[in-house]
């Protein structure tokens, strides 16, 4: 399976706090990796680093390379805003903005300068098919995103991601908000994108790690500690720490 | 200790238990069948029952701590183990009633030339140090002692494919009835020494996450 996105020899410091320490993972085509670990071992600050977030804080600085289709996002000649047309992201407690349903998916394409109604109107239709919602609100595309429930709120904003069509997704803990019936359709939606997408998906769920994804990579204190098929860190990991983490054992 | 740890050691007391009850099955067989005692077979059969109920017990357990608490890793591979060792030691335990079963269908004790020549009494003693070893390396979680388990079940089988001939050769001497005992004992015999070994590679699964099921090298 063809390589997208790959992290080689990453450091990230916040100040003088060492956050992620000599990262070197590369990151499967259309395959759903989770990045797990207890609160603080770095892993949103990596899921952050593939569409910039991080530059927003002033005391971040990071070393090494993020390369995406063998071209480093840190390169001064990258634009941002370009940079997250490809690599869209999803965030723990879903934020639509206080719009309409058309609007929230619209809203990408409209920035981008798309003002066809047809083509607008093809692409809400299209990303909400894929986010498994249309049948829901194709009713009522103009009532406002904010009646939604959560689980419809995250699904829509899984949408607007999608209307953009990025290649890679980020999803940084996508159902912690949800109750088990919304994150069941949430579930199976990383599974079915993961058909057209890569997607990596931060979680401090363990049983969702295993249910929806191919690879898992453990952190630890900025360490990536273990990375390898999600089936062999479940059934076999081959470090005590990991083990111990998956197993409950931690502490 | 969390929840999860608590239900795995209790899971393992249960199993202990169940080895422990084995191992008196076969103690006693050995006693009713080298000394002919039926009053000691009658008693193998009645202590089955229990060996069944804990079989049930354990199968809940397992089925429960799968269902509640999701266990990964090396606490998924025990509890796998486990239910399978859980139905071989029952296994064992029918072998012991079955070879009880023959004693008391007879009414007098088999020839001793006979049960010495096809090895009877060691292959009693191999199969009774078998399954204290397997008591042990699963206790202690030691995976050298199981590995014990595939050279002494090599022996049985041995001792298992002798045994045709012996009988044969003994068909113009002694009651062939009896002689057709004695085949089906050791017979009964090898086939618990099978499961022993099924046992050894379900340990070893659990402690090494090796497989070891129809690998003829199991080092």
């Amino acid at each position: 399976m063809e390589n997208v996105l790959e992290a080689k020899n990453v450091n990230v410091f916040y100040g003088d706090f060492q956050a992620l320490k000599n990262i070197n993972m590369k990151f499967k085509k259309n395959a759903v990796t989770a990045l797990i670990g207890p609160s603080g071992c770095g892993k949103s600050t990596y899921l952050r680093l593939f569409n910039r977030m991080n530059d927003y804080i002033d005391s971040f600085n990071m070393q090494g390379d993020i390369m995406v289709e063998n071209k480093n996002i840190y390169n001064k000649e990258i634009v941002v805003e370009e940079l997250r047309k490809k690599i869209g992201m999803v965030f723990q407690k879903p934020n639509p903005f206080p719009k309409s349903i058309f609007e929230n998916v619209a809203y990408g394409l409209k920035i981008q300068g798309v003002t066809n109604k047809a083509v607008l109107k093809n692409a809400v239709r299209k990303a909400l098919q894929q986010a498994a919602l249309w049948d829901e609100v194709k009713l009522d595309l103009d009532k406002s995103a904010l009646a939604l429930s959560g689980g419809q709120q995250q699904r829509l904003c899984i949408a607007r991601t999608l209307a953009v069509e990025p290649s890679i997704i980020l999803m940084d803990e996508p159902t912690s908000a949800l109750d088990p019936i919304a994150t069941a359709k949430v579930e199976e939606l990383i599974r079915e994108l993961k058909q057209k997408y890569t997607i990596i998906i931060v979680t401090h769920n363990m049983q969702q790690a295993s249910r929806i994804s191919d690879y898992t990579a453990f952190f630890y204190m900025g360490d990536m500690i273990e990375y390898n098929k999600t089936d062999t860190i479940f059934r076999n990991p081959q470090y005590e720490r990991t083990q111990n983490y998956i197993t409950g054992r931690f502490g | 200790m969390n929840n999860l740890e608590e239900e795995i050691s209790a899971l393992k007391q249960e199993l202990l238990k169940m080895f422990s009850l084995v191992g008196k099955q076969w103690k006693k067989t050995a006693t009713a069948i080298l000394e002919f005692d039926q009053d000691i077979a009658e008693e193998i059969s009645s202590t089955e029952t229990r060996v069944n109920a804990l079989e049930i017990a354990i199968d809940r357990d397992c089925e429960n701590i799968l269902a509640l608490l999701s266990p990964v890793a090396i606490d998924m591979r025990f509890v796998l183990s486990t239910y399978k060792i859980n139905h071989e030691l029952e296994r064992i335990g029918d072998i012991a009633e079955g070879i009880a079963n023959y004693i008391c269908e007879n009414e007098s004790a088999y020839p001793k030339e006979v049960l010495e020549e096809v090895g009877l009494k060691s292959m009693m003693e191999q199969i009774l140090s078998m399954i204290s070893d397997i008591s042990y390396a699963f206790e202690y979680e030691d995976t050298k002692v199981a590995r014990k388990i595939f050279k002494k079940d090599k022996m049985l089988n041995k001792y298992n494919a002798d045994s045709v001939t012996i009988i044969l050769n003994n068909m113009d001497i002694f009651d062939r009835q009896k002689l057709l005992y004695i085949l089906s004992t050791v017979r009964e015999i090898e086939r618990a020494g099978d499961s022993v070994k099924s046992i050894g590679e379900e340990i070893i699964f659990h402690i090494e996450a090796k497989v070891l099921k129809h690998v003829e090298n199991k080092d």
